[in-house]
């Protein structure tokens, strides 16, 4: 298993500085939660260390430096990532989005060919997320908490190291939000994940450590507890919770 | 496994009946007039098998596939023409303008039908890899890619025109006597034409029938869906819109290149704008993301075009985009969703999805 490590991070749009400077260390295996203000670059940080968004400074997973490498790179490093709005193929079935992903690695007569069988990673992707019984239903019509599933197995499937969650529970019912939780602990046996959640309940039950960002920088560094009791973080912040 | 079974058992059926209808109705049921035309709409079909599978599947609205039907069609009349003039000749218009001393430098290759045949079919591919690799790596997508392949039709036509003496100009390349040897103004010959053109469309669906169900296929969906997220699994997308359109440049050259011993002719009008367009007017009203709707829609087009303008020569244009507008309103799948929405109609939507499987992932992880 691989850390992540950010230097010096500095993400800037038309003069604009969105990430100033920020330091970051995910230990391996941890799973860190980024809260923060709107607007206070969490988003952007996860662009940066994902491809999407130039960015200067240092990103580095496991040994490999990551900025500066285009999207489809970094993912083939083991580094994915979910976005705000859930973003599933519509038009497939569960399964065939599972075997998409699964499969950025294949050749070119694997590619021309039919899939005969459901690969085992698609098939242990779907008992882990709970949606095997609905594997040949549109990804369309699937509820908005299953689709956010299917999205996390998709990057189960694609073996990825790292996974960056933004806002995985917006919207979510109570228990979806448990079941949710209780499946990033499931997944972080094995890998490194990075969470951004604006859910102060869904962080303290399910955050092993936790980065405050504000402004572009970060503000506070810790377990919940060391968090919130930083006055710095209760002034902007956690004092409005 | 069950489905994919059934599926592939009708799919054999249906090749089964396309074949009889093409090759045991069509030649039996038509005139010789009636079949060399049903000869050019096929070709018109082969096109429209591509662009379903660059735009219905991948969303890539070329509205361009002239430029890969003329060029397969032009190096397909190059040949013809060199081959009725014999060996050392000019063709006989090349020498009516008297404008030139010798053969072009770039006419002397499509004397050799080794180099003639398999370039009608990699030239546009190979234009169309060009094209692509600039356009899909710049991220150019959308209206903009529409455009773009629009104005190189518009391009390719102008050229064309404009280089009277060694294309023929507006007139195109025409009058052949033969193909391959066999005379062309034999009945026997036309047919044999158009049996290869039948022949061909079936191999070219099958082709497209096995792109769209294999995980290429799906893949290709996905990019049209959500391309941002194809990224993010580790695919380039570029790549994966460069084979469909590739293919359907080639699909369009091979069109192209049998279109002129059915038809007898390839110039500009045939394959600037207007034409560009029409295929995917034809492809629109069957219905693009259907493997046969394309098909279907660009035979119906065509035919009705033959038709309508025998009687209202004036009045097709307006039909057409009137048709056009109707179905892109209306009827967005095309002619192939119409028996899906009839069923549908018929039969109770199915059960929603079951909500929240959520106690079960609990169960897993506690046990």
């Amino acid at each position: 298993m691989s850390g992540l490590v950010v230097r010096d991070l500095r993400v800037v749009f038309d003069g604009f500085v969105a990430v100033d400077g920020v330091d970051l260390e995910v230990a391996p295996g941890d799973i860190r939660f980024l809260i923060g203000p709107n607007g206070a670059g969490k988003t952007t940080l996860v662009d940066a260390v994902t491809g999407l968004a130039r960015a200067t400074g240092s990103v580095r997973f496991g040994d490999d430096e990551l900025l500066g490498r285009p999207v489809h790179r970094i993912a083939r490093m083991g580094v994915g990532r979910t976005f705000q709005t859930a973003t599933v193929f519509e038009e497939l079935t569960v399964l065939q989005n599972l075997d998409i992903a699964a499969g950025a690695g294949r050749g070119v007569l694997t590619m021309l060919r039919r899939r005969r069988s459901v690969p085992a990673a698609v098939s242990s992707a779907l008992e882990t997320i709970g949606l095997a019984d609905l594997r040949d239903r549109p990804a369309g019509a699937l509820a908005h908490g299953q689709k956010q599933w299917l999205e996390i197995g998709m990057l189960l499937v694609q073996d990825v190291k790292l996974l960056l969650l933004d806002e995985p529970v917006a919207g979510m019912s109570h228990d979806e939000r448990d079941a949710t939780g209780e499946l990033l602990r499931v997944v972080s046996a094995d890998r490194t994940v990075v969470v951004i959640e604006h859910d102060m309940d869904f962080m303290r039950s399910f955050a092993n450590t936790v980065t405050v960002l504000h402004a572009g920088k970060v503000l506070s560094e810790g377990t919940v507890a060391q968090v919130q009791a930083d006055p710095a973080v209760q002034q902007v912040y956690l004092g409005v919770g | 496994m069950k489905t994919g079974m059934r599926l592939s058992w009708r799919a054999g059926l249906g090749f089964a009946v396309g074949a009889a209808v093409l090759f045991a109705v069509a030649p039996v049921a038509l005139s010789d007039f009636r079949l060399s035309l049903l000869a050019k709409y096929l070709c018109l079909a082969m096109v429209a098998v591509g662009i379903g599978l660059a735009w219905g599947r991948g969303g890539l609205l070329t509205l361009g596939q002239g430029v890969f039907f003329g060029l397969g069609g032009y190096a397909m009349a190059m040949h013809m023409k060199l081959a009725d003039a014999g060996p050392g000749e000019m063709p006989d218009f090349m020498q009516l303008y008297g404008q030139l001393d010798a053969l072009p430098w770039w006419w002397r290759p499509f004397a050799n039908p080794a180099f003639a045949l398999p370039a009608t079919v990699l030239l546009p591919m190979l234009v169309a890899f060009l094209l692509g690799s600039l356009v899909f790596r710049r991220r150019v997508r959308g209206a903009y890619f529409a455009i773009l392949s629009q104005a190189l039709a518009a391009a390719m036509a102008i050229l064309l025109i404009g280089q009277q003496g060694t294309t023929g100009g507006t007139n195109g390349l025409t009058d052949f006597q033969g193909f391959f040897g066999y005379d062309l103004d034999d009945p026997v010959n036309q047919r044999m034409v158009y049996f290869i053109v039948a022949g061909v469309l079936l191999l070219l669906l099958a082709l497209c029938r096995q792109l769209m169900q294999s995980r290429y296929g799906e893949l290709l969906v996905a990019v049209r869906d959500s391309e941002e997220r194809v990224r993010f699994l580790g695919y380039d997308p570029a790549n994966v819109k460069l084979v469909a359109y590739v293919t359907a440049a080639g699909m369009a050259g091979l069109a192209g290149a049998l279109f002129v011993p059915a038809v007898g002719i390839i110039n500009p009008a045939l394959i600037g704008i207007v034409p560009s367009i029409e295929f995917v007017i034809g492809v629109a009203v069957g219905g693009r993301a259907s493997l046969l709707g394309p098909v279907l829609g660009a035979v119906a087009v065509a035919w009705a075009r033959t038709t309508l303008s025998e009687e209202f020569p004036a009045a097709w244009t307006y039909l057409q985009g009137l048709l056009f507008v109707l179905v892109v309103a209306f009827l967005p799948g095309g002619l192939a969703s119409v028996a899906r929405l009839v069923r549908r109609r018929r039969r109770p939507p199915p059960d929603p999805a079951p909500v929240s499987p959520a106690p079960v992932l609990t169960q897993e992880v506690t046990a």
